[in-house]
């Protein structure tokens, strides 16, 4: 029984803090309609500034909470919301996406840079002081916790019922233009909501951070809170607070009777990833659970002008093109670079992927580097760490089978809810599958081979490099050529208007599920060229992370063009290539890029590529976009 | 036209819609017939659109019915009701922004299991806008728009067209040719329930009209009827008839 207590008791403690962090997440995404995927980043850097400040400093604790809470969140929050978040009120949900996994990046990089790897730890408050209930030991600190997760509970509730400017973030939820008619600014709500969200975050972050005994401070792990915490908002369905708390303890009691538990019944490497897996089973459960949401007339229409599509004989003729360059490089490329700009055409395939799900269709996945691994795995097993063209189409299938059943339980629910689960599923297939040493041993990577043609041998770089290239310009242009199809035409109508798309007849949800499926089968194939160059799949390169800057890798050079898929492939292979050969700030030199794509997309939906000034000078035939020739601006209704 | 028909193309029954406890519709009955206009009107928040919503099946109903030729397809989804024949459009445009007016009404045509002799460049023509089948939508003035989308809805050859407020945007010819249209179509066979705003052009071309007032069914009728219907006149019109104005 004392067992059982003490699980409950660490279950309700750390569900307080995913309380509050869900409840900042709720109340940033009603207010503003952007989703901070940064929110955890917010906690992680906030909980760092602190160690900071009390610990390599020396500050009093009280001195630094002040610091932290109420002016170094508000002033981030404000920053943020002023350069990069208004410019999304109102924006597509890939956009807004896209803007907050950069801003995710930019503060890793940031902290990456500033706290280089060691280990840091922050002391419990009043750390030594206990109180016992019913034979359960329990500190100060996680009395503190709790009694903190209540008062904001009742504060926010008073808050946005009964002071003004609450009842007006409340209001906007419902209504922006009817509260901007009652003489309430909007945009000034919107900046009470990332203000809010802001200090709610950092509050958790400082909070569990004295938790993590064994990890200590540390950057993913604090990052990923958001996980649990949209975890938890989903049972609230993104908007309920009340719900959201109870979201947030119940995944805390789920987490906590997990590991006290399951330990005996389930494979002994899986039981230190219980933290990790647990918020994303719950998430894919609450998504099972949570109702399906209308299709509703979103009122809103495309504006701007896509891309055109290369023709067939525009797209064999920019490959052609595309495969003379490579091949010119093979003489100009050094050893590694060589393996370095094979495995970033590898990732330009993948990319791909990205086209066609979130390019095309709209549909955010960020785990396409998770199927990369999947068809990488499935070769190897398949070919037995050789080769083999069945090994290719057997991997092809299999991710096929499991985006549909991924992307399954969010597809009845909203865009985001795919990127959401995306996520998780990102997550859990690294930390319970790809670096367990129970299903990848030797160090996280299974050996793969090179695929060939009879008579032409793969096994030189460069040969190889030229492969992957041919390989490259050969999915392309079957992603143009499905852009063209009927098939193509459905998927942009589907991303213009569900609603509508509705109306004619066709199933969005399925349409959904064919197409996500087909971009994994796609990741697949990227993955067999990809660790085919090394020769391995190593569990490093599909992090989720790695999937997050590859998506807006490929989003700052145009997520709707074959073009921007191989820059964004060539940028995340090369990338870490230059940042290693820069001093101790390289490791953040990812976040800086990604702070430049973030710039450009709330300005540029089409990225690099859609800047006319670039596409006016430098237009290469077939594969880069062309702009429509400019037409008056939308006539307002 | 046929006065006694067989079965509806649509029937509504009790049908009723709650938002945050204000009920936007209160036990609503209608019926649109095949070959004949249906015109619903009503002032603004009347509910018009919630019931279109609820008919095209994007918005449940807290209780009600919906039956499209004598089938109850309130548990359809919005997909599987179209292939039974509805079709709609949207009082804010739902147009397939990045796409070509061609383009649009070519989605529509592929989703039929049967393609039957129509085309996207045919449609277009008939509703008037072939001119500019090549200009993506998002650039093409409102009017433009809302006549893509009606031939886009006629691409899936439906039984029953609901139309939301087609005609703003167009100016008096144009809503007087589409006006021609909507009964072309019903004389096909079709059934059209149409919510407009403008008076004459519902009084002139429908043969039936409901009138909703704050979610509830205040008088249904010919145009000579609800002309004459004092709570019409109360609710809606605001003024007595003006006896120049051509009887339907």
């Amino acid at each position: 029984m004392t067992t059982f207590l003490t699980f409950t008791v660490i279950g309700i403690v750390s569900g307080a803090v995913y309380a509050i962090v869900a409840t900042g997440l709720v109340v940033t995404y009603t207010t503003t309609g952007v989703f901070n995927f940064a929110h955890g980043a917010v906690a992680m850097f906030a909980a760092f500034s602190y160690w900071q400040m009390t610990q390599s400093w020396g500050w009093n604790s009280l001195l630094a909470l002040v610091v932290v809470l109420f002016i170094e969140a508000p002033l981030l929050a404000l920053f943020v919301e002023e350069t990069y978040m208004r410019r999304l009120y109102g924006a597509t949900v890939v956009r807004s996406l896209m803007v907050s996994l950069g801003l995710l990046l930019i503060l890793v990089g940031l902290a990456q840079a500033i706290w280089p790897a060691e280990q840091r730890s922050l002391p419990e408050f009043f750390a030594g002081h206990t109180v016992s209930l019913f034979n359960v030991v329990i500190t100060y600190h996680q009395v503190i916790v709790v009694i903190v997760a209540i008062l904001i509970a009742i504060g926010l509730r008073i808050y946005l019922r009964q002071v003004r400017s609450g009842i007006a973030m409340r209001a906007v939820v419902d209504d922006p233009d009817l509260l901007a008619m009652a003489g309430a600014s909007p945009r000034r709500v919107a900046r009470s909501g990332w203000i809010l969200g802001f200090f709610l975050a950092a509050l958790a972050g400082i909070l569990i951070s004295p938790e993590l005994q064994v990890q200590g401070l540390d950057i993913n792990f604090l990052t990923l809170l958001v996980v649990n915490g949209y975890a938890a908002a989903i049972v609230g369905r993104l908007r309920n607070l009340p719900w959201t708390f109870a979201g947030g303890i119940a995944l805390g009691l789920a987490e906590a009777y997990a590991t006290g538990y399951l330990p005996g019944h389930i494979p002994v490497n899986l039981v230190s990833e219980i933290s990790v897996l647990t918020p994303v089973v719950f998430l894919f459960v609450a998504l099972l659970v949570v109702p399906s949401s209308r299709l509703r007339a979103v009122g809103r229409l495309t504006v701007a002008t896509p891309p055109r599509v290369a023709s067939l004989v525009e797209s064999i003729r920019g490959s052609v093109l595309f495969v003379a360059i490579a091949v010119g490089a093979t003489f100009v490329l050094g050893g590694s670079m060589i393996g370095s700009v094979t495995q970033g055409l590898a990732l330009g395939i993948v990319a791909l992927s990205l086209i066609l799900v979130t390019g095309y269709a709209g549909q955010v996945s960020l785990c396409q580097l998770t199927f990369m691994g999947i068809g990488a795995f499935v070769m190897s097993k398949v070919a037995s760490g050789g080769a083999s063209w069945w090994g290719l189409i057997i991997g092809v299938l299999v991710c096929a089978a499991v985006g549909a059943i991924v992307s399954l339980p969010a597809l009845r629910l909203q865009g985001l809810y795919l990127a959401l689960a995306t996520l998780a599923f990102a997550q859990a297939a690294y930390y319970g599958f790809f670096s367990n040493i129970s299903f990848i041993p030797q160090g996280g990577a299974v050996p793969v081979g090179r695929l060939s043609i009879p008579g032409i041998s793969t096994s030189g770089d460069k040969a190889y490099m030229v492969f992957v290239a041919v390989a490259f310009v050969l999915c392309a242009i079957g992603v143009l050529a499905i852009r063209r199809s009927v098939w193509g035409r459905r998927l942009v109508a589907l991303n213009d208007s569900p609603a509508a798309f509705a109306t004619l007849g066709m199933s969005p949800q399925l349409s959904k599920m064919l197409v996500f499926a087909a971009s994994a089968a796609l990741a697949g194939i990227g993955g067999v060229l990809y660790a085919g160059q090394p020769l391995a799949l190593n569990a490093n390169d599909v992090q989720m992370f790695a999937s997050l800057e590859l998506v807006l890798f490929v989003t700052i050079f145009g997520i709707r063009t074959v073009t921007g898929a191989a820059l964004g492939g060539l940028a995340a292979a090369l990338l870490p290539l230059a940042s290693s050969h820069l001093p101790w700030w390289g490791t953040g030199l990812t976040g800086v890029a990604a702070g430049v794509g973030i710039s450009l997309m709330a300005n540029v939906p089409d990225g690099v590529l859609g800047v006319p000034w670039l596409v006016r000078n430098v237009r290469i035939p077939g594969i880069s976009p062309r702009r429509a020739p400019s037409i008056e601006a939308v006539q307002g209704a | 036209m046929p006065e006694m028909v067989e079965t509806s193309a649509l029937e509504v029954r009790g049908v009723s819609v709650t938002f945050g406890g204000i009920a936007a519709l209160q036990g609503v009955n209608l019926d649109v017939r095949p070959g004949e206009v249906t015109g619903l009107i009503g002032p603004n928040g009347a509910g018009k659109t919630t019931l279109f919503n609820v008919i095209s099946g994007l918005q449940r109903p807290d209780s009600g019915e919906v039956l499209l030729d004598g089938r109850d397809v309130t548990k359809l989804g919005t997909n599987r009701r179209a292939r039974l024949g509805l079709a709609r459009t949207f009082q804010r445009l739902e147009l397939f922004g990045s796409l070509s007016a061609r383009d649009n009404v070519q989605v529509g045509l592929d989703a039929r299991r049967d393609k039957g002799d129509l085309t996207a460049q045919g449609l277009l023509h008939r509703v008037g806008v072939s001119a500019d089948a090549d200009r993506q939508v998002s650039t093409l003035p409102t009017g433009e728009a809302r006549l893509v989308e009606l031939a886009r809805a006629l691409a899936i050859d439906p039984k029953l067209i609901l139309l939301d407020e087609p005609c703003s945007g167009l100016d008096d010819n144009e809503t007087h040719l589409l006006g021609n249209l909507l009964r072309e179509l019903a004389d096909e066979g079709r059934g059209v329930l149409l919510v407009e705003h403008d008076m004459s052009i519902v009084l002139t071309i429908c043969d039936r009209i409901f009138v909703l007032d704050f979610g509830e069914l205040i008088a249904s009728g010919t145009p000579a009827e609800i002309r004459r219907d004092p709570r019409v006149q109360a609710a809606y019109l605001g003024t007595a008839p003006d006896p120049s104005e051509p009887e339907a």
